[in-house]
């Protein structure tokens, strides 16, 4: 089973985000970058297929150097190879483009693999465009938002997350399979995972190599602004016992804030 | 034209299928176009004038079976031949697990961009200009597409409705083929349907619990109280999801769903930056806490600082009487 699994840096979630309003871009310096946790998700899949039936996983992310450190840690957790697509874009926000490069990357330099794992979305941008796109310009059957995976020799199934219930989704190998929370528990890295990861050489694929015309390699989104979301301000503490509380705090919500 | 895809769930059309019908036709008048829908999948034929009604002047109906059991290979062709034939300027998507999935592969197969999960939209130079969460909603990212058509998925819950008119529409039945050989997967059963109970993202009103719950067994305090009112859902924090004490879809925060109902009450949770950023867009925030200095009621319209077990019980009576 050859399992390729993409990956990408975000802020940790503990991040407080700024804002800088001339260039419409987040202000990166002071912020804690950690792979994507729906990532590691993925990465702990990929693993775990691999123990069960044998085969390789190769981690890669679309991006600059600064990946290397979540490339190299996915290799702590114990996968095999790592690839860097070198692309110097930053952040785009544009699913197509970074979707286009990943085919790109693996019809001109590594056409064989069996599934392709992804996080459901990335925790920052929160598109989740990425998987689906990378299916469709691979002719790829897909599974998003999987809580439940199960591959056999050439097909497989995933349960995945709707509104209200979960749907079982049937597909051939190779296939496209996004992760979400509560498909397994990621596994920490091991000290010797470390020590290898360290030494392991990552090769880099220059994106402007892969033969892509100048057109798909554009960015199709144009931003136009940035903004914080609308300050809330603190509003009252309900005194008295907590009888007196709720029944004031019924009232409040029909009478003054009319919203039940 | 702006085509909207609309979604069915047991044979009714989805609340957020409305809502972004209803969005079309208010940006529809403003870029002196139509607004036309499309139903993918037979039997639906009923449905014609129920989506007329929210201002489709088109709705084109295609019953082929091969797209009852959903698959985005299938939906995604369908829709694309669609596309090729009426051109429409924009194409909606609602932003559930439906259109999440289908939107980006419709859109790959045009060669478009696409814009997730937003939560507004102008018309500039006519052209859709949108607004959508980045973490959670942290911040805020306005953009436009450089590509047509301009497809977007839009937050459940956001968008009003507009009132149902009596307009009615033509509906123009397309026969296509769908080549089922191609198709190499699809959904083949629906599972754990839980007897109607609503998703974070969908409730009009979230009771959500956190550490401050203490126990698996005490968010049943929060079913109990989430049964007295309508259009209601429980929700959790990451604590109480990563203790095991509730399934982690019904996690609000950055690593959860980000979600904004009319009323979000917060019971036993702190207001980590990073559930803040998951719920802060709700219209009105409860927060009941046992400690007074806890963020949550920083961002809080009303709080209660005292003992949640004494507070949802209480709570639970006075808003039974009010809805009875």
């Amino acid at each position: 089973m050859n399992i390729f699994v993409f990956v990408k840096r975000v802020p940790d979630t503990e991040s407080r985000i700024k804002i800088n309003r001339e260039k419409n871009i987040i202000d990166e310096p002071g912020l804690n970058f950690v792979i994507s946790p729906n990532d590691e998700y993925a990465v702990e899949e990929a693993l775990r297929i691999r123990e069960a039936k044998t085969g390789q996983v190769t981690v890669m992310s679309v991006g600059g150097d600064e990946s290397l450190v979540i490339l190299r840690k996915c290799l702590a957790m114990g996968a095999d190879e790592a690839v860097l697509v070198k692309d110097a874009a930053g952040e785009t926000y544009d699913g197509l483009r970074t979707a286009r490069i990943i085919a790109a990357t693996l019809k001109s330099r590594y056409p064989r693999f069996d599934l392709l794992l992804f996080g459901k979305q990335s925790v920052g941008a929160d598109n989740a465009q990425v998987p689906s796109m990378t299916a469709e310009l691979l002719g790829l059957p897909q599974a998003n938002v999987v809580t439940k995976l199960e591959i056999g020799t050439d097909k497989g199934t995933a349960v995945r997350e709707v509104e209200g219930g979960e749907e079982k989704v049937a597909f051939s190998l190779p296939a496209v399979v996004s992760a979400q929370k509560g498909l397994n528990e990621p596994r920490y890295e091991t000290l010797k995972g470390i020590m290898a990861a360290k030494k392991k050489e990552i090769p880099v694929v220059a994106v402007d190599s892969l033969g892509l015309k100048p057109g798909e390699l554009e960015v199709g989104i144009e931003v136009t602004g940035l903004e914080m979301p609308p300050a809330r301000k603190a509003g009252r503490i309900l005194p008295g016992s907590p009888q007196e509380a709720a029944k004031e705090l019924a009232s409040l919500l029909r009478n003054e804030a009319k919203i039940i | 034209m702006i085509l909207v895809y609309i979604e069915t769930r047991q044979g009714k059309i989805k609340k957020a299928s409305l809502e972004t019908l209803s969005e079309a036709k208010r940006r529809s008048a403003e870029l002196a176009t139509e607004v036309a829908a499309v139903l993918a999948g037979s039997g639906l034929e009923e449905l014609g004038p129920d989506v007329s009604a929210y201002g489709a002047g088109r709705v084109y109906l295609v019953p082929n079976p091969a797209l009852d059991s959903y698959s985005a290979e299938a939906h995604g062709r369908v829709l694309a031949d669609l596309i090729a034939e009426v051109k429409p300027e924009a194409v909606f998507f609602s932003a559930t697990a439906r259109g999440k999935d289908l939107a980006p592969r419709l859109a790959a197969r045009l060669g478009v961009s696409l814009a997730s999960d937003v939560t507004h939209i102008a018309v500039r130079d006519k052209k859709l200009e949108f607004t959508r969460p980045i973490f959670a909603g942290k911040a805020f990212l306005l953009f436009t597409l450089k590509t047509t058509p301009q497809i977007a998925t839009l937050r459940p819950n956001v968008f009003p409705l507009e009132q149902p008119g009596t307009a009615a529409g033509e509906v123009i039945k397309k026969d296509t083929v769908v080549d089922e050989a191609g198709i190499k997967g699809r959904v083949v059963e629906l599972l754990a349907e839980k007897g109607g109970e609503l998703d974070v993202t969908e409730a009009e009103v979230i009771v959500s619990g956190g550490r401050g719950i203490k126990a698996p067994e005490n968010f049943e305090l929060l079913k109990q109280l989430s049964a007295v009112i309508p259009r209601s859902t429980v929700g959790a924090s990451r604590a109480a999801v990563d203790s095991g004490w509730i399934g982690h879809a019904h996690q609000v925060g950055q690593t959860g769903k980000t979600v904004s109902p009319n009323l979000y009450m917060a019971f036993g949770i702190s207001g980590a930056i990073q559930h803040l950023a998951g719920m802060s867009s709700s219209k009105v925030i409860v927060a009941v806490n046992k400690d007074s200095e806890a963020p949550i009621f920083k961002v809080a319209d009303y709080g209660i600082v005292g003992d949640l077990f004494e507070v949802i019980p209480a709570l639970k009576d006075e808003l039974k009487k009010l809805f009875e």
